[in-house]
């Protein structure tokens, strides 16, 4: 998802720039004025961590592999604004050193990984842990937030190569977010079973470290879910809306429309780039994305009900471990 | 520390690698500005561009296949996401068109980075104006970023030294709880390496 350089225009890469700069700013200045210092040390370890956990490799059918985000991993050990700070450490590092994604593309690369993806990873893990208690219920919020956290930001990435005009819409949405919608099951599984692993191990962490910048403020919040919004509004609803776009708009009130489609000069098989029983490919993909979240809830579901019953069993072990 | 193939070239000595760091992070930046805006029927550009990177890049003796090894490593992800450009009106100008403003780009940065140490350019991003804060949580990161891959490469050799045969399911698990195991190392690292700075008088 890492976006290279010339891949997005002036106007994207100035907007996404100040989106970015927005939304590390607030997690810097809460960091500062909040954060004991003995936490700094280990946000700057954790986003070392994030960086050598995403250089590990994860074996995928037929010699290809896969490997971890981390966002969502980040967000649920760190908390939402030391996240942000440790994601956008690894982007600019990744940028800068190995020039993997772009230096001028830096703010929508930060934009979708480090601020779009953490939140919503965090909230959708918040939210559902309302109502997901337990071992087993914080392995389900994490899955679940971790493979919608990776769908929502290739939408993002989508949306800002539409808006660049470097990528129709129609192609592009399809294209990542399906994409997206296969590699969000990897990062679920990992982030499952490195959070069921840490809480095997010391489970202590993930109380102690969940808000390594503490809890935040409501400015803070506002500020986050504003950045949100906006971009929603700035880069995926103008190419979602079902509504006719401004120039047809503009040219059904003025009564021209008719002209535009009389004779055409090849008769297209496929009208309107529809096809028969699917819409289209943005709805197709808006419908897959919802059967898929579903199937993905019940999936992560059981997978936690799996391993916090493995947990159980080996902290208290029915039969005597016979190591040695 | 046998890690140093990150950003193995920055600490030559040629004219460029003398040039300041700043000097150099200002001129990538303008070289990649115009690059990305500038339309793509003004070829002379795009070549004049092309020829000053290859003569700069023959000026700091870092041998050529490392130089277009890292290219090649980067390019697939750019033609990735420009293949998606050829499914519109026009798409192979477009296609085109990134294809080479991606590449100059990339190979600009390829040599920022193996022409100025990763902290002289911190030093310079300071004087532009970057948060302390996160100068610092850089700074701290580059720093145990080699620390951390040989940590992982141990708890590699040995779960690969107690483990003959390993099933990809299996090897999930596995690779899992190493990536735990060494998030619990790192805190328990942050934390001996907040008393160490404590000690020297760090705030």
């Amino acid at each position: 998802m890492h976006i290279p350089d010339g891949f997005l225009d002036a106007k994207t890469a100035i907007a996404t720039g100040m989106f970015s700069i927005t939304g590390l700013g607030t997690a810097l200045r809460r960091a500062e004025r909040h954060v004991q210092s003995r936490k700094i040390p280990l946000i700057g370890l954790a986003a070392a961590f994030i960086f050598v956990a995403q250089m590990l490799n994860f074996p995928v059918a037929s010699g290809t592999s896969g490997h971890l985000l981390g966002a969502t991993l980040a967000a649920v050990l760190l908390g939402p604004s030391a996240a942000i700070i440790v994601m956008s450490s690894v982007l600019i590092v990744q940028a800068l050193i190995f020039a993997d994604g772009g230096i001028l593309a830096l703010g929508a690369n930060i934009f979708n990984m480090a601020i779009v993806a953490t939140l919503c990873g965090y909230g959708i893990y918040k939210i559902l842990q309302i109502f997901f208690r337990g071992e087993q219920g914080r392995l389900v919020a994490v899955g679940f937030a971790s493979w919608c956290a990776t769908v929502i930001a290739s939408v993002f990435c989508a949306g800002e190569l539409a808006w660049s005009g470097t990528a129709l819409w129609g192609t592009a949405f399809p294209a990542m977010a399906g994409v997206h919608m296969l590699t969000g099951l990897g990062e679920a599984t990992i982030t499952m079973l490195v959070i069921a692993a840490i809480s095997k191990t010391r489970p202590e962490l993930l109380e102690d470290n969940d808000q390594a910048v503490p809890a935040n403020g409501r400015s803070t919040a506002f500020v986050y879910v504003a950045l949100i919004v906006i971009g929603l509004l700035l880069l995926v609803a103008p190419h979602a809306s079902p509504l006719p776009d401004g120039l047809e708009q503009v040219a059904s009130s003025l009564g021209f429309e008719h002209k535009a489609t009389e004779a055409p000069i090849l008769p297209s098989p496929i009208k309107d780039y529809q096809l028969p029983g699917i819409p289209s490919a943005g709805t197709a993909t808006i419908v897959a994305g919802v059967i898929g979240a579903l199937a993905v809830f019940a999936l992560s579901f059981l997978f936690a009900r799996v391993l916090a019953r493995r947990q159980k069993s080996a902290v208290h072990p029915s039969s005597p471990p016979n190591r040695q | 520390m046998r890690h140093d193939f990150l950003d193995r070239y920055s600490r030559l000595d040629s004219p460029i690698h003398r040039l300041p760091t700043t000097a150099k992070l200002l001129s990538t930046l303008c070289v990649i500005s115009a690059t990305v805006t500038l339309h793509f029927t003004h070829a002379w550009f795009f070549i004049i561009v092309a020829g000053v990177l290859l003569i700069l890049s023959a000026l700091t003796t870092i041998p050529w296949r490392f130089l277009f090894g890292r290219l090649m490593v980067l390019e697939p992800f750019a033609l990735g996401i420009a293949v998606m450009a050829l499914f519109q009106e026009n798409g192979v100008f477009v296609f085109l068109s990134i294809l080479t403003k991606s590449t100059l780009c990339l190979f600009t940065v390829i040599l920022l980075s193996n022409t100025a140490p990763f902290a002289e350019i911190l030093l310079s991003l300071k004087r532009f104006g970057v948060p302390k804060l996160l100068i610092t949580i850089l700074a701290l990161m580059y720093r145990y970023l080699f620390v951390l891959i040989d940590e992982t490469e141990r708890l590699n050799r040995a779960r690969s030294s107690r483990t003959f045969s390993n099933s990809p399911i299996r090897k999930w698990h596995t690779m899992a709880s190493l990536i735990g195991q060494l998030f619990v190392r790192s805190t328990e690292r942050a934390e001996r390496i907040y008393a160490a700075m404590s000690a020297r008088g760090w705030k």
